[in-house]
């Protein structure tokens, strides 16, 4: 440890040598577990492990960053040379200085909250969790693939910056998935447990104990071979309560995205796109209805976005995006704040990894609880309509106005019971629209944090770990089914 | 970045390592990658640099097998203690795992009759660009944006990649390659366009001449209507046909058809797609990039997946080539296609090539005749895959959307969504342009055609 906080002093230090008027460095170690099954095999058995050092600099009013994976004295110096000297170039085609929102200096050690180290636990005994699940999947008639997955990945960052703030953050994350698939003639269906693609939490290997992917291995095999004979998912506006997995990925992409300061200002416009939600919008726009509550947290124990500090030195914080469904604040950073009239950054600027500069990313955009109780309730309240639950498929428009997602499965309701499954549900609109037809959320104890590990942004696209909470909530007269017409 | 010598030295002393560890009751199998890359990225919006990056990494790979097992472990740590650690640790970590009923020896080295022709794609003045050389690239484009009274944001990159393998079968291959790119967005009273260059030598990748016609194009979109969806004739510029037809690259893989996954299972050798649609996965081709070999160093072969609309071949490694040989009995080889093993994908097609036609896209709009209309799309954005079995895609318009009739473009119209089966698609292609190196978003750059198609489903509209 004490070696690793020496290189990052040496770092900063040739990087002000060099010209430098701002610095930081963040140190990464890595190491992450990948196994993924499929049947009765192990298709992928994976561990790596990484490290190396990202250095970021102002000068000549440019950004400027650099990154190695050689520790060695000569290295680092060149690395913050080099860093250096890219900022010089941008400083050749800036209009405006760059200015950084006011920071706190701190000395502080973050880690995320686990209990059981996921490394330290045999691989046979994870394995052997995938593989009890396959067989009982693989049991139900009429599944044709049984897969599992597990990962985990161990971070150790440290941080340093110029002006005196010193971080050491653990992040331990862990994620579990299984998936049955069925096929027949023209149809291809699947089931998912917890969520599609593995449910990921800053949490230790109890995680994966806690989600008891063998009790419910047979019950999404049994759903699957279902979907394969129900009938199709109806079209109309439908009253639709959305299960929290997927409002989940509803958050991320019509809350989490539009809200992320850099594509309002337009500077993601070329890849990631831009968003409807522009500074003049602040406190005027009826987002959602009066129910709408949506926060960036990046404080809630064990979600997959919090963070002690982000990877500028700013503490974690927990913003409301909307309150009381009106539009309240983005996602920003120390060279964006100002740009909004904000005197503090709200702490959203992450990297994938040592190699990568941080840019605006979610922390945990979550959807508070309201007052309709459970999803029974729910349902129970909803006399007729239709409950969707799990993605399938999710895309929006470059502005985060149009939508259009599908889950793997839907469940007819009828007198407020949950009926027979539907198949290919889908259903589709404009975000400030939706929002707005939100008129129950259910409360805390259906509510959960589900964690999206592989959100994609920048050039060179990097991904990152999210969160998003929420509980099942309904929305009248949605638009249903017309991905199928 | 690493020189070939400099691969060869790192492999052979992870190889040896490994045989030190191996004995006749218990042999090794030892395969090495070692990948890197070291290409700078700038990026500007608004009409100014917002950020400017120069990362580099070589990784390092190793997959053991022993006694019917196998487990791949990666590292950054290119050190010697770190490599004889690693490659301990890997033959520790097969030890944890069941042995596998159908595991295969790694491959031996190609003859040389079975190599692909040799393929250079490395420019060194490409790798010579500094940060100084893309500011002034970008410099450029800013200045043609300011004298047009319209804002650019985009990126200019220049760099280069390598790959190397070797097992301790003998096998030995490393390649590397250039590359630079330019992507720019102009926006114009709110209407956006969007051009994107990618090469491997840096003047193919001209930014200025890329600003100008992301400018015009830009212009041409302001003030669009609401344009009322339905199905219509679409006219696809290369990028929107390359971020469509991406979806369904992976239904090619022997793997996708293991595990009865694939839109296109038990339909090779069946008439599929119109009599205008052939598609050839080439390395070799003239205009694609990438690694003639594949992630256990296995050439990669020229094959036809698609001869006037017929599924002709699958692509494989030799892992799906020998499960489909075994359920099947079919005479299936593999064709160099194979991803790092172990891989729940399995093997994946990386250099298409599209056969074209003779029709531009000026000549698919004078098509458009009497009471016909159609949509020209500049790009497609956020494609998702709704219905794996039809290949029902959908997504959205982007950065240039347009109302075509009486043979010339009458309108911009605002974005549109689409629900489209790639299927269908393919059978509906009335006209084809020549194909050309075309980059997109949604996956890798291919050598692909602009299409005319008619039956193009635009579902919903959006506000913009």
């Amino acid at each position: 440890m004490t070696a690793n906080i020496e290189l990052l002093e040496l770092a900063l230090e040739a990087a002000q040598h060099y010209g430098a008027t701002y610095c930081d460095v963040r140190l990464i170690e890595q190491q992450s577990e990948l196994l993924q099954t499929k049947n009765m095999a192990v298709a992928v058995f994976n561990r790596s492990q990484s490290k190396g050092i990202g250095i970021r600099v102002i000068a000549d009013g440019g950004w400027g960053f650099a990154s190695t994976q050689k520790l060695s004295t000569k290295a680092i110096k060149q690395c913050a040379r080099r860093a250096v000297e890219v900022a010089q170039a941008s400083g050749t085609v800036m209009k405006h200085p760059l200015r950084l929102a006011d920071e706190p200096t701190w000395h502080a050690t973050w880690v995320s909250p686990h209990l059981i180290d996921p490394f330290s636990i045999a691989v046979e005994d994870k394995v052997a969790i995938l593989l009890a699940c396959a067989k009982t999947m693989m049991a139900v008639s009429g599944v044709t693939l049984a897969q599992g997955m597990m990962h985990f990945i161990k971070d150790q960052k440290y941080f340093a910056n110029s002006a005196g703030t010193r971080t050491t953050q653990t992040s331990i994350r862990s994620g579990c998935v299984i998936e049955a698939n069925t096929t027949s003639g023209n149809e291809r269906q699947r089931r998912s447990y917890p969520c599609a693609f593995g449910q990921y939490e800053q949490a230790g290997y109890e995680m994966v104990l806690r989600w008891n992917l063998p009790a419910h291995a047979e019950e999404i095999a049994q759903e699957a071979v279902a979907l394969l004979s129900a009938p199709l998912c109806p079209q109309g506006e439908i009253d639709t309560i959305i299960g929290s997995s997927q409002l989940g990925l509803q958050i991320h992409e019509s809350m989490g995205h539009p809200s992320e300061l850099d594509r309002a200002l337009g500077q993601e416009i070329n890849f990631a796109g831009a968003s409807f939600l522009t500074p003049d919008q602040r406190g005027v726009l009826q987002y959602g209805s009066s129910i709408v509550n949506l926060v960036a947290d990046a404080t809630a124990p064990g979600a997959l976005g919090s963070f002690g500090f982000d990877d500028e030195g700013v503490e974690a914080q927990c913003t409301y995006l909307v309150r009381d469904g009106i539009f309240e604040g983005f996602l920003s950073s120390r060279d964006t704040a100002h740009l909004v009239g904000l005197k503090r950054s709200g702490g959203a600027m992450r990297a994938e990894s040592w190699n990568f500069a941080p840019i605006i990313r979610m922390t945990n955009i979550s959807l508070q609880t309201g007052a309709a109780g459970s999803l029974d309730d729910l349902i129970a309240n909803t006399g007729s309509g239709i409950y969707m639950e799990t993605n399938k498929s999710w895309s929006i428009d470059s502005m985060r106005y149009n939508f259009q997602f599908s889950t793997e499965i839907a469940w007819e309701i009828k007198a407020g019971k949950r009926g027979r499954i539907l198949k290919n549900p889908s259903y589709s609109g404009i975000t400030p629209v939706f929002w707005n037809t939100c008129d129950a959320i259910g409360g805390d104890s259906d509510y959960i944090n589900w964690g999206t590990p592989n959100c994609g942004k920048g050039q060179p696209m990097q991904t990152m770990w999210t969160g998003h909470g929420a509980s099942p909530a309904r929305f009248r007269k949605l638009t249903v089914g017309i991905a199928q017409s | 970045m690493l020189t070939e010598s400099q691969c060869r030295k790192i492999i052979d002393f992870a190889l040896a390592c490994g045989q030190k560890l191996a004995s006749k009751k218990k042999p090794l199998a030892i395969e090495v990658s070692l990948t890197g890359t070291n290409v700078a990225t700038s990026r500007f919006a608004n009409n100014e640099m917002t950020q400017n990056q120069a990362p580099s990494a070589n990784y390092l790979s190793v997959r053991v097998l022993k006694s019917g097992r196998q487990a791949r472990l990666d590292s950054l740590d290119l050190s010697s203690a770190g490599i004889e650690a690693m490659v301990k640790s890997a033959v520790k970590a097969c030890d944890l795992l069941e042995a596998e009923d159908d595991l295969l020896p790694l491959p031996t080295a190609a003859k040389k009759s079975q190599s692909t022709s040799a393929v250079d794609r490395y420019h060194p003045p490409t790798v010579k660009l500094t940060a100084l050389d893309r500011a002034r690239e970008i410099g450029k484009i800013i200045a043609l944006a300011e004298a047009g009274k319209v804002s650019a944001a985009g990126v200019y990159s220049s760099g280069e990649n390598f790959n190397a393998i070797g097992n301790s079968n003998g096998l030995f291959r490393y390649y590397r390659e250039t590359s630079a790119e330019c992507s720019i967005t102009v926006t114009d009273d709110g209407a956006t366009s969007w051009v994107k260059a990618q090469s491997p030598r840096y003047g193919e990748v001209d930014g200025a001449l890329l600003a100008e016609r992301a400018i015009a194009k830009a212009h041409l979109a302001r003030h669009p209507q609401d344009l009322t969806p339905g199905r219509y004739t679409a006219i696809l510029e290369p990028a929107a046909v390359l971020d469509l037809l991406t979806y369904l690259w992976w239904d090619f893989s022997g793997t996708s058809h293991v595990d009865k996954l694939s839109c296109l299972l038990e339909k090779v050798g069946e008439k599929v797609f119109g009599d205008n649609i052939t598609i050839v996965d080439d390395v070799g081709s003239a205009m694609q990039c990438g690694c003639p070999f594949d992630g256990e160093g296995v050439t990669r072969q020229s094959i036809n997946l698609v001869d006037k609309g017929v599924v002709s071949a699958l692509v494989h490694s030799r892992q799906s080539a020998q499960r489909l040989r075994n359920s099947t009995h079919a005479k299936t080889e593999s064709t160099g296609h194979s991803l790092a093993q172990p891989s729940a994908m399995g093997e994946m097609p990386l250099n298409l090539v599209i056969e074209g036609g003779i029709s531009s896209i000026e000549e698919m709009i004078q098509q458009v005749q009497g009471d016909q209309e159609a949509v020209l799309l500049t790009r497609v954005w956020y494609v998702r895959e709704v219905d794996g079995a039809t290949k029902l895609l959908t997504g959205m318009t982007r950065d240039g959307t347009f109302l075509v009739k009486d043979g010339a473009i009458v309108q911009p119209v605002r974005n549109l969504r689409f629900n489209v089966s790639l299927i269908d698609l393919l059978n509906n292609v009335i006209a084809l342009g020549p194909s050309i190196r075309t980059a997109g978003v949604e996956g890798f750059p291919a050598i692909v055609p602009a299409m005319m198609v008619k039956n193009f489903n635009f579902t919903e509209g959006t506000r913009f």
